[in-house]
């Protein structure tokens, strides 16, 4: 059923994705490349994988950013940036999807795709704004996050390893993951600390996930006053010689 | 928008079938033409095979052709869903009305007026597949729906009216109505390019990742070197002088072209008159079918400010 769900629970499962501390180091996105490739109906197949044009399907990309911020007192900076699925309240990839394969769950908000009803025509990917779902070009039905519904339930893991793959994998902390149906969630107590967002708002699709945005750098009035360098050698002896001496 | 050449098909032939149910139909209703076989099998039969060969070329861009089946259930919620309703719903009364008209020669009129509700709400709702979609900001206007209306009425009623020629029906009370198809049709479009050149961007890289009160926002590393899904169907663009040259290419062939011909078959006896209908007939699909190439062609998605567009 690609209606949306009728009394969907206060349970929103979704990320919190820190610009500030992430480094664009792709681990997240290799992690969910090798989970979801080997757990899912179909492998997340690639095309041409050692060739002259290699494409696969991904569900998770990221994507390095400059920000320029002078006008507002920056220094400018880099943003790598995590794109993936934000399982959104009014997901239209869902209510689009004309076979009943696209759906939300009712329990705990999670968007995801039964391949076995799937025909592979692609408009649920034309109704994502933010290009969360690929289509799998050798299953030829779309793929798209799981937010690892295969890890996060799974008693066969130990429960430390029962978060997404991208967020198990972070070496920096960038991502975290909860329930942001429930205001005193770490989660959501991090997105009020932090002033976390949603992306593009006003397209109304209401996303789930939220990106805390980089911190402002300090103002050059509060930064402290540059050292003059201490000098080393011979001269630094006889710096310090002299500086010792009453 | 990745231009399909199945889904360009597809809109623009079974417009022009759905178009030219309308036109029999209603021509039948006022008395226009002459109900018969001869007129049932030159009208309704290309309608019917126009929609019919759109439908299944529609099916031909699916991964999983063998499950379209599956597309029937959702009309609740998905526009695709409806038109596939749709579609097999007005097959009812326009084969029920193919059948008296062609075969006992009678209009029923119920049935005539039941075809064109069931064909206008077919195209309506192929229109609303795309006008339903937000993060295209050039489908997601007011006058996509009404253009594809209108210039399924312009395509259907060119052919129409070359069809009826050729079975010696007087084309004189006709020409007015295909005219009257043909202009409303093309002044659609040129009010939504219209519109379309001077709608302001939805949104911009620096809204697209939340910092649009940080400054601007410029990509410096695309997550992937080669090209991936999203850049083959998202990611077209077309050069704008381009878009200019062939959006007067389908007005030519489109509307000047066919109104030419309409003009000229007036004065000319039955034959070379239903020739040149014809010729008029076939440049009305062109032309419909170079809007169609530029309707994706020229639509942008909000997804390329992640990958470099600046605004969309």
């Amino acid at each position: 059923m690609t209606s949306l769900p009728a009394n969907p629970s206060a349970k929103r499962l979704g990320l919190v994705i820190d610009l500030d501390t992430c480094v664009g180091c792709q681990a997240c996105v290799v992690h969910c490349k090798e989970w979801n490739t080997s757990s899912g109906a179909s492998a997340l197949s690639d095309t041409d994988p050692y060739g002259e044009a290699p494409s696969g399907a991904w569900l998770n990309r990221v994507h390095g950013f400059e920000l320029d911020d002078s006008a507002s007192g920056g220094c400018g900076s880099t943003v790598h940036f995590p794109r993936s699925c934000l399982h959104c309240e009014n997901a239209a990839c869902v209510t689009v999807c004309p076979t009943g394969a696209s759906y939300k769950r009712a329990e705990d908000g999670i968007v995801l795709v039964d391949e076995s009803k799937c025909i592979g025509c692609g408009l649920c990917a034309w109704a994502c704004p933010y290009g969360a779902r690929e289509m799998d070009r050798v299953a030829r039905v779309m793929k798209k996050c799981t937010l690892c519904v295969d890890r996060i339930y799974n008693e066969n893991l130990p429960v430390e390893e029962r978060e997404p793959a991208c967020v198990r994998t972070c070496p920096a902390r960038a991502r975290h993951f909860g329930d942001l149906g429930d205001p005193e969630s770490d989660v959501s107590l991090l997105v009020a600390e932090r002033g976390g967002v949603a992306l593009m708002p006003e397209l109304d699709y209401r996303p789930t996930n939220r990106y805390l945005p980089p911190r402002r750098p300090v103002p050059a009035a509060d930064r402290p006053a540059a050292l003059e360098p201490a000098p080393g050698g011979f001269l630094g002896w006889l710096d310090r010689l002299l500086a010792d001496q009453p | 928008m990745h231009p399909a050449p199945s889904i360009i098909f597809f809109t623009a032939a079974s417009g022009a079938g759905y178009g030219l149910l309308v036109f029999a139909a209603l021509a039948g209703l006022i008395g226009l033409v002459p109900v018969g076989s001869a007129s049932g099998f030159a009208l309704l039969l290309p309608a019917l095979l126009l929609v019919a060969a759109g439908l299944l070329s529609s099916a031909g861009h699916l991964g999983h052709p063998e499950r379209a089946w599956r597309a029937f259930s959702q009309w609740r919620s998905s526009w695709l869903s409806r038109e596939g309703v749709a579609a097999v719903v007005s097959f009812v009364p326009a084969l029920g009305l193919a059948w008296a008209w062609a075969l006992n020669g009678r209009l029923a009129p119920l049935l005539a007026l039941a075809t064109i509700l069931m064909a206008a709400l077919t195209v309506y709702c192929t229109a609303m597949i795309y006008a339903s979609l937000k993060p295209i900001p050039r489908w997601h206007h007011r006058l996509v729906a009404p253009v594809y209306l209108g210039l399924g009425a312009a395509s259907g009623s060119a052919v129409g009216i070359a069809a009826a020629a050729w079975t010696g029906a007087s084309v004189l009370p006709l020409a007015p109505l295909v005219a009257l198809a043909l202009l409303v049709g093309w002044g659609l479009k040129w009010r939504y390019w219209q519109s379309v050149d001077t709608q302001p961007a939805t949104a911009t890289t620096a809204d697209a990742v939340a910092l649009g009160d940080r400054g601007t926002v410029r990509l410096v590393e695309p997550p992937h070197t080669e090209r991936n899904y999203i850049l083959d169907e998202m990611g077209f663009r077309i050069a704008r002088k381009h878009g200019a040259k062939l959006r007067r290419h389908a007005l030519i062939a489109g509307l000047a072209l066919p109104l030419v011909a309409l003009a000229l078959a007036l004065l000319l006896p039955q034959v070379p008159a239903a020739l040149l209908l014809s010729i008029g007939a076939g440049l009305a699909l062109v032309g419909v079918a170079i809007e169609r190439w530029l309707f994706f062609a020229e639509a942008e998605h909000l997804v390329m400010l992640y990958y470099g567009r600046e605004s969309v």
